[in-house]
């Protein structure tokens, strides 16, 4: 046993896989004659075995295996996330602005027509088609003028008087002009069939705004438009639009 | 080379990778800075890495190579010179007999304790043979040192680690 010259690297070698075929016959061949290099093999292949839990003695905490993931993962090209949802964006953006715009032109085109018929009617010598302050005559003088009808409030013992009437056309619909003093103001009422046009421009337009130096006020109430627009103080403008609205509704 | 196409390749490693750089620093803070440094190497490297080569030595050298310039490393920098130049005559430990290693592979702490008392050029090699089952090509690449030298190596560190479970086992 002690007397084997076999060197003992050679047999690590050996189970290393590290000998030439003709090395590995001739040990192979020595080891069947030889007890001592048996044992000798033996234990060597025993401490390899008994090493190979080194390989699972340390393992990483989850936290530093996700950290080392995040470093290496592919991180997804910028542009990939950011671009769509930016162009969802922009595009609703674009979309709002060209609607807000064209509504704002209705609207602005709206109320300049609006605020031209007002002043037209505050420069013109002959101002009124009809000149009543009695509602009895200013309405039924519309009747067959304008395709829809509307009710005018009782204005005795308010603070408004009732001027007169005059047909209109506004945006080349024929409609009402009521022409209401207030104090020393004049107010226009306009009076028009309400278009899906100018609703989409107007409908969301509430309260008493300043246009042009004018006061306005817009509602829509049973397909009919009305338009209150003057140089009165706003709240003036309110309550005729009030009064209005309570017989138009 | 893409992220996810390292990604794919290199995760797998990971925990060798890990349990390796334990091995080497003691340390698991230690550790994790060098594998942390290993992927990022590797990561930005990877372009350079050719399809077909073994990623498993080329990022066991990136480790090594990291825990040799790291702190942990450049204290045992001196034990790898020393090593070489012990050269063939070494201390022969007194002759541990097959039965007696045979009964030290009993304790898998007897090992453990053995392999870390060993100083870091041989604990590396024998890991990368005995645990990691390289191939002396394999090896040859992460030491980055011919085949010769790592059958050399390889032979001082197993008489070195049998000394140490001999001498466990005799205090036993």
């Amino acid at each position: 046993m002690t007397a084997c010259s076999q060197d003992r690297n050679m047999l690590a070698t050996y189970l290393d896989g590290g000998l030439s075929a003709e090395q590995e016959k001739t040990l192979q061949e020595h080891l069947l004659s030889c007890p001592g290099c048996a044992a000798e093999i033996a234990a060597q292949v025993r401490l390899r075995r008994a090493m190979k839990p080194a390989a699972m003695r340390f393992a990483a905490s989850a936290e530093f295996r996700r950290k080392v993931q995040m470093q290496t993962v592919p991180q997804r090209k910028p542009g990939l996330r950011w671009f769509w949802p930016a162009a969802v964006a922009a595009l609703a953006v674009m979309i709002v602005a060209v609607v807000w715009t064209r509504q704002s032109t209705l609207r602005n085109q709206a109320f300049r027509e609006v605020a031209d018929l007002h002043v037209s009617d505050l420069a013109s010598a002959n101002p009124y088609d009809v000149v009543s302050s009695d509602r009895h005559t200013v309405k039924p003088w519309f009747q067959g003028r304008i395709p829809f009808a509307f009710n005018v409030p009782e204005f005795s013992g308010s603070e408004f008087t009732l001027l007169g009437g005059r047909l209109v056309y506004l945006h080349q619909q024929p409609g009402a002009q009521l022409v209401v003093g207030a104090g020393r103001h004049k107010i226009s009422v306009l009076i028009v069939q309400e278009t899906p046009e100018l609703g989409s421009g107007l409908l969301s337009f509430g309260g008493v705004a300043v246009r042009d130096s004018f006061n306005v006020e817009t509602w829509a109430a049973n397909g009919v438009r009305f338009y209150v627009v003057g140089d009165a103080e706003q709240s003036a403008i309110h309550r005729l639009a009030q009064s209005l609205q309570g017989v138009n509704k | 080379m893409d992220r996810a196409f390292f990604e794919q390749l290199a995760m797998p490693l990971f925990d060798q990778l890990y349990n390796h750089a334990c091995w080497l620093t003691g340390d698991r803070a230690d550790a994790e800075d060098l594998v942390q440094e290993t992927y990022a190497k590797a990561l930005r490297g990877f372009g350079s890495f050719s399809e077909g080569t073994n990623l498993r030595a080329w990022m066991f050298k990136i480790l090594r190579n990291a825990f040799l310039n790291s702190r942990s490393g450049l204290k045992q920098k001196t034990g790898y010179l020393e090593d070489e130049e012990a050269g063939t005559e070494e201390a022969v430990a007194h002759e541990v007999t097959p039965e007696a290693l045979f009964l030290a592979s009993e304790s898998q702490e007897a090992i453990f304790g053995a392999l870390e008392s060993l100083p870091v050029a041989h604990r590396e090699i024998i890991l990368l043979c005995d645990v990691e089952e390289m191939s002396y090509r394999e090896i040859a690449q992460v030491l980055d040192v011919p085949t010769g030298t790592v059958m050399s190596r390889l032979a001082r560190a197993r008489k070195n680690l049998r000394a140490a479970l001999g001498a466990k086992e005799a205090v036993r």
